[in-house]
């Protein structure tokens, strides 16, 4: 009922389900997720396509109603108000400008709609034009802009009112990848200048690893796990974010021991790695151990062996698919000498190291 | 066969021609006979006879008494002057009702927008003749409406809601809805509704949101249904004769009556190219208004 007071968290969602359709038909776009998001955050929503994003933040921005849970904004409880008398603004994944609106009318259009003044609608239109490098575009209509400077103009147009917080739904996926890498790193100053907390939603990987401070990564409706992006490259806790997030080798071993929550497991060729216990795994029983293809070492004095099937080149790096002596396939990334060759060739025998700090045990 | 090589403007007219055929035949050919035969002296049973007046439009405006004096009447002056009210009453509360309709037309799925769509010209299905006694039994005292209010002692009197001005407009809005429907309906359809999220989104209420998105975006569609319900309604003569009695004369009747019964062709002409011009220069005024607005915006 009293939520706690904390003026530090920004958004809070708490156990939000929201279901469309009903009988055979029903859909749990999203199932019991709760989130916190800091205030001043630059917080991703990671998934595949289906995941329920875009609907998680329809709801933070009160286009739909959840099904079950509460939202809160600054510990007031938003889910009874329609989006407008929310200080929340969204960029939409297709923009959405006025198409009969010239440049400067669309970005002072929240402000006129909080009546401001006249002369402060105009200041600040053109200072936040100015912020997203537009200035120059301010009595265009939509129509004459290209793609990439129609999105700068939909970001102005939700940072102008200077909302608390700023939905951002796949802003970048319309752009090619040179316009999109820079946008990464000006999305990013932005949020830092302005202090506004952020909520972007991306299917890209990297996309989210560059420039979040926290990221969600969602399956199903369902956050699978919150956390830095290092914590969810280098700790994923399940399989679904090993995989999702980056390349990931799937191992099957059997836990010999247990010593002070470090497992010590049994892979191919009797190679051992000792790897902290996740879960409840009973000794004897196999588990599935996560390792990052870059992470395992081409040596030759290991006794974990196997043979190169296959070699893909991939400008730095070449990623060898190596078949074990279990016959698991495993793909490990090495990058290319100075020459830009390969180290190895298909068919080779070759040892590979995998360091203990590198694996990671799943928990399913 | 080969088609000769003419140049290009050669032959987009022969390509346009069998068009201006049509046109000319069935628009322009009628319109000269009306100039012509509004300039021609009465037959006084029907018809129009040779000769050269202008007593027709004279007419209009006044009266020659027994020494063939001109006294200004206003009689048909009136009678343009309610027709424009009329049609102008007419095509306010098309629009009034027509947008929400058409509103919610659009938003609905593609299936069922074609269902509604498809009810909306249920009543060209039948004569508008037809349709508006309908309205008769609806109107008149002791009926439809009536008859249930006098029971549940709603009312003692008759509300006398035939021949009246209201009745006409009631009945012209009745006729002329779905011309204003439907071209509304098609510039709502072509209206992205992520832009009224994004309006909400940028703390823009309901009413807001109308004013400053759909309205703009709708606009082209409203121009549009507005002329179609006003340009007929100045003309219309069966819901004037049936539910204003021939008492609530309107534009259309009387060039109706003068072709008809009271054997006047010339002064029917007459009116009819009044009629045609008032209609022109409303529209060309609309086309003016239009043209500055899109030097002003740029597009
Ligand atoms: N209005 C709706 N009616 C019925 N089902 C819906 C509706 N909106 C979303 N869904 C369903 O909810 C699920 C989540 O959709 P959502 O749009 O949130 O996905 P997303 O993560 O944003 O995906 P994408 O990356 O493709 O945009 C999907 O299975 C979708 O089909
Ligand atoms: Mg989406």
């Amino acid at each position: 009922m009293n939520p706690v007071i904390n003026s530090n968290i920004a958004v809070s969602v708490r156990n939000i389900s929201k279901h469309f359709g009903g009988g055979k038909e029903l859909v749990k776009a999203l199932d019991g997720v709760s989130i916190d998001i800091s205030d001043n955050e630059f917080f991703t929503l990671l998934g595949p396509s289906g995941c329920g994003k875009t609907t998680l933040l329809r709801l933070i921005a009160g286009f739909e109603l959840s099904t079950v849970g509460e939202i809160f904004l600054y510990d007031e409880e938003i889910e009874n108000l329609p989006p407008h008398k929310r200080s929340i603004n969204t960029v939409f994944q297709h923009y959405a400008l006025f198409p009969h609106m010239t440049v400067e009318e669309n970005v002072g259009f929240g402000l006129r709609m909080l009546n401001r003044d006249p002369t402060e609608i105009k200041r600040r239109s053109m200072e936040t034009l100015e912020l997203v490098k537009m200035d120059q575009f301010a009595n265009r209509k939509p129509v004459q802009l290209s793609g990439g400077q129609q999105q700068r103009i939909a970001l102005a147009r939700a940072l102008a009112p200077e909302p608390k917080v700023l939905l951002l739904d796949e802003p970048l996926s319309a752009l090619d990848l040179k316009l999109r890498q820079a946008m990464r790193m000006e999305l990013k100053n932005l949020q830092r200048e302005t202090g506004i907390t952020f909520i972007f939603v991306t299917h890209d990987q990297e996309e989210a690893l560059t420039m979040s401070d926290r990221i969600a990564v969602m399956s199903a409706g369902k956050i699978q796990q919150v956390g830095g992006p290092m914590d969810i490259y280098e700790r994923p806790i399940n399989r679904f974010v090993a995989d999702f997030i980056g390349d990931s080798n799937f191992l099957q071993a059997k836990i010999e021991s247990v010593l002070d929550n470090q497992a010590n497991c049994l892979l191919s060729d009797n190679f051992s790695i000792c790897t902290s216990l996740v879960g409840t795994h009973p000794t004897g029983s196999t588990v599935t151990l996560a390792i990052r293809p870059e992470k395992i070492k081409l040596n030759d004095e290991s006794t974990l062996r196997g043979d190169i099937q296959e070699t893909v080149y991939l400008g730095t790096d070449t990623n060898y698919i190596i078949k074990l002596n279990d016959s698991t396939t495993i793909t490990v990334r090495d990058q290319n000498g100075v020459t830009g060759d390969a180290r190895y060739s298909k068919g080779q025998s070759v040892g590979l190291h995998i360091p203990d700090s590198s694996v990671r045990m799943l928990a399913d | 066969m080969e088609l000769p090589r003419r140049n290009p403007v050669t032959r987009r007219w022969l390509a346009l021609s069998p068009a201006i055929v049509v046109v000319s035949i069935f628009m322009i050919l009628p319109m000269i006979i009306l100039l012509v035969f509004s300039f021609m002296e009465a037959d006084p049973y029907g018809g129009v006879d040779p000769g050269f007046t202008t007593e027709a439009y004279v007419q209009i405006l006044y009266e020659r008494d027994f020494d063939d004096l001109l006294i200004f009447d206003p009689v048909y002056l009136n009678i343009i002057g309610r027709s424009v009210l009329l049609a102008l009453l007419a095509t306010i509360g098309c629009l009034v009702l027509g947008l929400p309709v058409a509103y919610f037309i659009a938003r609905q799925s593609s299936r069922t927008q074609s269902l509604l769509l498809y009810l909306i010209t249920i009543p060209f299905w039948t004569n508008l003749l037809v349709r508006t006694y309908a309205w008769i039994l609806l109107l008149s005292s002791d009926g439809v409406i009536e008859q249930p209010l006098k029971f549940l002692g709603v009312i003692d009197e008759s509300l006398d809601m035939m021949y009246t001005n209201g009745a006409v407009a009631v009945g012209l809005i009745y006729s002329y809805l779905p011309l204003m429907v439907l071209p509304i309906y098609a510039s709502l359809e072509k209206l992205d509704f992520r832009l009224i999220e994004a309006a909400h989104d940028l703390y823009a209420d309901r009413f807001r949101v109308a004013r400053y998105v759909i309205f703009p975006l709708a606009a082209p569609g409203i121009v549009a249904g507005c002329i179609l319900v006003l340009v007929p309604s100045l003309g219309a003569f069966i819901a004037p004769d049936l539910l204003g009695g021939g008492k609530k004369l309107m534009l259309g009747s009387l060039i109706q009556v003068q072709f008809a019964s009271a054997r006047n062709w010339p002064f029917g002409s007459a009116v009819a190219i009044c009629l045609l011009a008032l209609v022109m220069m409303m529209l060309m005024y609309q086309a003016r208004i239009a043209s500055k607005r899109r030097r002003e915006t740029g597009d």
